[in-house]
């Protein structure tokens, strides 16, 4: 996998890993064109792509649309699954999640990329190891109250 | 699950709107947890772009100064860090904060840690120079007890890493290979995963290592290694068909669920695993019956298993049927895997139908009935709304067009393209389109209207070889004379009746291939003037959308044009504005033609009609010039030195003697200004009296051969013969019955189904009968191997014919007699050619770009290793003497000496001036005795064969030949093959020998005929061992001349080489290689050496040497290349030996 990026239905990035060394002009070029084209895509369209010399997958998760590009020898399908399994993982790590999730805390949700992904290929399938990992590395904050989504709003 | 996700996710930005009024710019509270939240909200309460710049600048502005503050704590700083990120991910440069990502990774405890390196794989990419200084924390982290800590630093390891700094970690990861905790095993083998892929020489050695993780008792490990195994055998698959086996079997375990649930996904058992293990099966089993056979039932089993109604177990499938096709086939499983390309094809999710075309398009060699099967389906998808689909159908037709259906075909992608935008595609397509244009089109309307399309279109997009391509199939025609003209001629109709049209722009491109052919071809259309024409170019000339490139073009077909009238009054008119233009090109152009016109008959010498593929020769050395730049000289000027020698000339004089760039100022400026031809160019960049007499030759053109056109007195009309290679005749198109017959079935077919379709279903029913025309049928496979079968339209001459008149040609478009602006092309073939001789020693003696050659040179070292199993002649302690330049060879390793020193005393008396070897007998009987020594004089090597007669019995002839050797030259010396009549005497026989090319060693035989009175002759065989050292002497410079000398080289090699205590000091290391190579010691400095060679007659060869502990760190030069390479080797030796 070359990159992945997660962005929101107005076009805000809310992700971003690359596991291809580019400057930053390129990758913010590469990221406005991506959102620029996925947005204007259809529901009903096939949801990969080619683009340039690299294969698109993307899905769409409520208002979170997740974006992978793969090489020419990858498969697209096994790239949705993908990330549909990292999605089941940050759904099973906050619990019902949602956009706002990640955007607060959004440092987690790239460890938990990072334990599933490692430098672009599937680290670990099993959803249960990977979030035994993350648990073993959060075990260190339990002094710290994490801060829920509810109490960032305001809620509580 | 999603549905779920979908539901609070659609529910939550309601709740995140009520709350944003709590937020604000205002709203950022003191705590630092919730520093972010009120970032973010304060972002989303903005409304413009411009307001949200503010916010983010004032932001940063506060981070850098609490990042910067010596009183934040490392709490703070992790906060920070993470706001940071945030500010990176909306576009705004935070890189004031990458040194503090890297401290707090170092730093902090656990969490700020794990904030810091997310924050540095996040900033830094891996060839960030920050990068290095992380590498002691990752070193320390590597070391931690704490498990969490190796976690983290094997995580970074794996995403970034600097490559040059991989030896410091390396040791620490194979350990970790060791540990008792998978995730830890797991993550080591993704560790060197990326060092193999970013640097796969350093991981070379651990291959053992790899598979012990292939059979790790963890999923997790084995998995991870295989993502190393998928990329080694991608590489080379001949390495691991012995792993087949294992694959195969892990394959069946994981395919019959002896995996842990855990690994399970939508209850089909580890699916990434799967597809991996496919992949690597399809490499292995490519070309290869015997591998394939071992994974036939696996794979059947996969299909078989496959069948579950999921998106992941069609990814499977998919992955199989893909392996199914790449190995050696099984007519079985293939037709399984057709019927799940079926699958996908006719699915109704659009995702696998487009999968299902990707699959068509990759079988679509193998197997073109399967296009058959599915062509209602392609149909429909050629209309479908999503371009994406509509674009892989017209991949997939693209690869099943045929001369029968590449009308249609062609049509389809014209308007595929007139709706896309995105100018990938458009390339992508437009070449295409060219490509099936040349070879399939059915006749000379279409095929030029079709280019049309493709130049309008395409533009200035396009990859140019497809104007060059056309250009030159029309210059140089096929096989039938008048077919050609005919196209020609309709091409030149056809534009003229374009430029016609009023006020429509076309592409640059497209109007140079327009001005090119109507100045070529315009004598076609038998006018009796060109008037008409004239007009139109000159229309195009005075309008401002041309740019200046297309002018110069469209001005040299008004010259070519002008050559065939006799007056006109629009070249009067375009010669007196353009003669003023601003445009220095422009009015160069205009004056040219203004003093062709004066001369009519230079002019149509220059220009003849339709000779556009005839070789123009050039004098490219200017030689021409020579009386002008001798008499230059005469009366004082300096002698034109290039560029780049007077770079060097400069540089030298700044400094005496400079070690560290050498590498650098061979940029390729000079060489690229050096390459414009120089005939055609009007700058008299290249001189043929260059100072640097050496770059003469190599420089310019190769002239050998050719007749020369251009010379001092300007053209010399000489016709030379036509150098058209004679194309054989063409093979008689091959539009088998069979093809009509298919053609026929598939009509039949559609009649008797008519009755029962609509309207629109016959005309897609037609369609396809137009499409799959030509496809086979059950019996007839071959149809599709198209560019065999199919004869095409435009056949290209020869090959032989095609390159040479590529260069030629070229040439003739892009400028057309004028020095146009670009000569890229040009430049690129040259530049090719030049590297291509690259074991031209003059060649390399410039322009040749170091940092290419230190790629090269690497990558020939391992040839330099293999040659250490050759055996020297010279045994390492040739040169035992303490004399400088002065050797004695050691005592012989022949079997026997004879008469040694009877032998020595007839050594001739030249040789006691000489170092010279001793005597070594080198054949004998009872009557005689052959042996030979070598004398090392500095400009030559003589080899001296003495026979003497030992019987006491006279001879009545003797004569001594030595065969010819390959890489030597062997001269004999005159007045010495005296017989050796008379009974115990001794003569001997000298030869000089020179290597014509660097070799380590070679051999010399010869025989010795001899006949005694009154018996038969007697042959005795010998033969010498010879070696580069023999050819090897000191070259005595300056340091300032080395310096000059190890600039001008591109041939380089370097190598660190060990050495014995003894040999370390550098006194001891210099002498070694002074009196072993005879090098000469130019200086030494520090604990650095200069030392120089000549390989004989003349080729230099430097050595830069330092000495580093027990290292010696050791880099040629030379102008010639295997010379350091075989210099290096013998070095190696004799630094090893002693």
């Amino acid at each position: 996998m070359q990159f992945m990026l997660l962005f929101s239905r107005q076009g805000k990035l809310r992700l971003q890993k690359w596991y291809v060394p580019l400057s930053d002009k390129e990758k913010k070029k590469i990221t406005r064109e991506l959102v620029q084209t996925v947005l204007a895509r259809k529901p009903k369209m096939c949801t990969f792509l080619e683009w340039r010399d690299l294969k698109i997958v993307y899905k769409r998760y409520a208002s979170l649309y997740f974006c992978c590009a793969i090489e020419g020898q990858d498969l697209e399908l096994i790239t949705l699954e993908i990330i549909h399994r990292y999605v089941e993982l940050l759904d099973k790590y906050f619990g019902s999640v949602c956009e706002l999730d990640i955007i607060f805390n959004f440092e987690k949700a790239y460890f938990i990329l990072d334990e599933f992904l490692l430098g672009g290929e599937v680290q670990e399938t099993s959803k249960k190891n990977v979030l035994k990992a993350i648990e073993q590395a959060d075990l260190q904050e339990e002094a710290e109250t994490p801060c829920s989504v509810l109490e960032e709003i305001g809620l509580t | 699950m999603s549905d779920i996700v979908e539901k609070t996710l659609t529910a939550l930005p309601g709740l995140f709107l009520q709350n944003q009024s709590v937020g604000g710019p205002a709203g950022v509270k003191a705590s630092f947890s919730s520093r972010l939240g009120g970032l973010v909200r304060g972002i989303t309460a903005l409304t413009s772009k411009h307001e949200e710049e503010k916010l983010i600048q004032q932001e940063l502005s506060s981070l850098k100064a609490t990042v910067s503050a010596p009183t934040t704590t490392l709490k703070m700083m992790k906060e920070c860090m993470v706001r940071l990120i945030y500010c990176e991910m909306l576009g705004y440069d935070a890189s004031f904060g990458y040194i503090h990502a890297i401290k707090l990774a170092q730093q902090g405890n656990l969490l700020e840690k794990r904030v810091g390196y997310l924050a540095v794989s996040l900033f830094l990419h891996e060839n960030h120079e920050l990068l290095l200084l992380l590498v002691n924390t990752v070193v320390k982290d590597l070391q931690s007890t704490n498990l969490v800590e190796v976690c983290m630093a094997l995580t970074i390891v794996s995403q970034i890493f600097p490559r040059e700094m991989i030896p410091a970690v390396l040791p620490l990861i194979e350990d970790k290979l060791q540990h008792s905790k998978e995730i830890i095993r797991r993550k080591a083998v993704l560790a060197l995963y990326k060092f193999y892929l970013i640097a796969p020489n350093q991981v070379q050695h651990i291959h053992i290592k790899f598979r012990k993780a292939l059979c790790d008792r963890d999923v997790g490990v084995m998995a991870a290694s295989l993502h190393i195994y998928f990329r080694m055998i991608k590489e080379n698959s001949s390495g691991y068909k012995d792993l087949t086996g294992s694959f195969v079997t892990i394959l069946k375990q994981v395919v019959g669920g002896k995996l842990p649930v855990d690994f399970n996904y939508h209850s089909v058992p580890a699916p990434w695993l799967q597809i991996q293990l496919l992949r690597i099966l399809g490499l292995l089993g490519k070309d290869d019956q015997r591998t394939s056979e071992l994974m036939y039932d696996v794979l059947d089993e996969s299909l078989r298993r496959a069948e579950l109604n999921h998106n992941v177990t069609y990814a499977i499938l998919f992955e199989c049927v893909h392996t199914v096709y790449s190995i050696y086939p099984k007519s079985e499983l293939l037709e399984k895997a057709a019927k799940c390309i079926g699958k996908f094809v006719l699915s109704p999710k659009i995702n696998l139908k487009y999968l299902g075309l990707k699959a068509l398009t990759y079988v679509i060699q193998q197997d073109p009935t399967l296009a058959l099967q599915h062509q209602m389906t392609i149909i429909e998808c050629l209309d479908h709304p999503d371009p994406i689909i509509k674009r892989e159908t017209l991949e997939l037709l693209y690869r099943i067009t045929n001369a029968q259906n590449v009308i249609v075909i062609v049509q389809k992608m014209l308007e595929y393209l007139h709706q896309s935008k995105e100018e990938y595609i458009i390339v992508n397509l437009v070449g295409k389109i060219a490509e099936l244009a040349e070879k399939y089109a059915p006749d000379n309307a279409w095929f030029i209207q079709t280019m049309n399309a493709v130049f309008s279109v395409g533009g200035d997009v396009m990859h140019p070889d497809i104007p060059n391509n056309f250009m030159r199939l029309l210059a140089e025609g096929f096989d039938d004379e008048t077919e050609d003209q005919q196209l020609r001629l309709y091409a030149v109709q056809s534009y003229l009746t374009l430029l016609d049209v009023e006020n429509v722009f076309y592409p640059q491109k497209f109007l140079q291939v327009m001005s090119w052919v109507l100045g070529e071809y315009y004598y076609l259309l038998d006018k009796d003037t060109p008037e008409e024409v004239l007009t139109k170019l000159y229309k195009l000339l005075i309008s401002d959308s041309v740019s200046s490139e297309t002018k110069a073009w469209l001005i040299a077909a008004v010259t070519k044009l002008t050559s065939q009238a006799h007056s006109s009054n629009i070249v009067e008119r375009l010669i007196q504005e353009f003669t003023v233009s601003l445009d220095t090109c422009m009015r160069q152009h205009a004056f040219e033609l203004k003093h062709l016109c004066e001369n009519v008959e230079l002019m149509k010498t220059l220009l003849p009609v339709d000779k556009s593929c005839e070789d123009m020769v050039v004098d490219a050395s200017l030689s021409f010039l020579d009386g002008f730049v001798a008499e230059e000289l005469s009366q004082g000027a300096a002698p034109y030195k290039p560029h780049h020698q007077r770079q060097e000339e400069k540089f030298s004089q700044e400094k005496v003697l400079n070690f560290e760039p050498y590498g650098l100022s061979f940029s390729s400026s000079g060489f690229t200004g050096r390459q414009s031809p120089a005939g055609i160019s009007l700058g008299s960049d290249i001189s043929g009296n260059s100072a640097e007499t050496g770059l003469k030759e190599t420089n310019s053109l190769k002239l050998e051969g050719i007749k020369k056109l251009w010379g001092k007195e300007g053209y010399l009309p000489k016709k030379e013969g036509k150098t058209g290679d004679e194309t054989e005749a063409p093979p008689v198109p091959q539009e088998s019955i069979i093809m009509e017959t298919v053609d026929q079935n598939i009509t039949k077919k559609d009649q008797c189904q008519v009755h029962t379709q609509s309207k629109e279903e016959k005309e897609k029913q037609l369609l396809a009968s137009s499409l799959f025309v030509g496809l086979g049928s059950e019996s007839t496979i071959n149809l599709l191997g198209k560019a065999d079968t199919v004869s095409h339209k435009f056949r290209r001459k020869s090959k032989v014919k095609e390159s040479k008149s590529e260069e030629t040609t070229s040439a003739h478009m892009t400028c057309s007699y004028f020095g146009s602006s670009s000569e890229a092309t040009y430049e690129d073939d040259y530049y090719l050619d030049t590297l291509q001789d690259r074991g031209d020693k003059e060649l390399s003696k410039f322009s040749l770009n170091s940092e290419l050659l230190d790629s090269e040179s690497v990558t020939e070292l391992p040839s330099v290793e293999k040659l250490s199993n050759c055996k020297l002649s010279s045994s390492p302690s040739l040169f035992t003497d303490n004399n400088m330049e002065g050797f004695h060879p050691s005592q012989s390793t022949a079997p026997s000496v004879a008469n040694e020193t009877s032998l020595a005393a007839s050594l001739l008396e030249e040789t006691s001036e000489h170092v010279h070897s001793d005597l070594v007998e080198v054949c004998h009987n009872e009557t005689i005795s052959v042996s030979s020594y070598k004398i090392w004089k500095d400009d030559c090597l003589i080899m001296v064969w003495s026979v003497s007669n030992k019987s006491g019995l006279k001879l009545k002839s003797a004569n001594l030949e030595i065969a010819p050797a390959e890489n030597f030259k062997i001269t004999e010396q005159p007045g010495c093959c005296l017989p050796p009549t008379e009974a115990g005497s001794i003569k001997t026989f000298q030869y000089t020998v020179q290597m014509e090319e660097p070799f380590t060693e070679g051999n010399l035989s010869g025989f010795i005929n001899y006949q005694m009175m009154d018996t038969p002759s007697v042959q005795l065989e010998f033969s010498i061992n010879l070696s580069l050292l023999d050819f090897i002497r000191p070259l005595k410079i300056s340091t300032e001349n080395f310096g000059k000398l190890w600039l001008s080289f591109g041939n380089d090699v370097k190598q660190n080489v060990k050495v014995s205590e003894s040999q370390a000091a550098l006194p001891s290391a210099l002498k070694t290689l002074q009196q072993k190579l005879r090098l000469h010691v130019v200086e030494i400095i520090g604990n650095e050496g200069l030392l120089a060679c000549q390989l004989l007659p003349s080729i230099p060869c430097l050595l830069h040497f330092r000495v580093h502990g027990d290292v010696l760190a050791l880099w040629f030069r030379s102008s010639c290349s295997p010379l350091p390479d075989y210099l290096l080797y013998q070095c190696q030796k004799v630094m090893e030996g002693s």
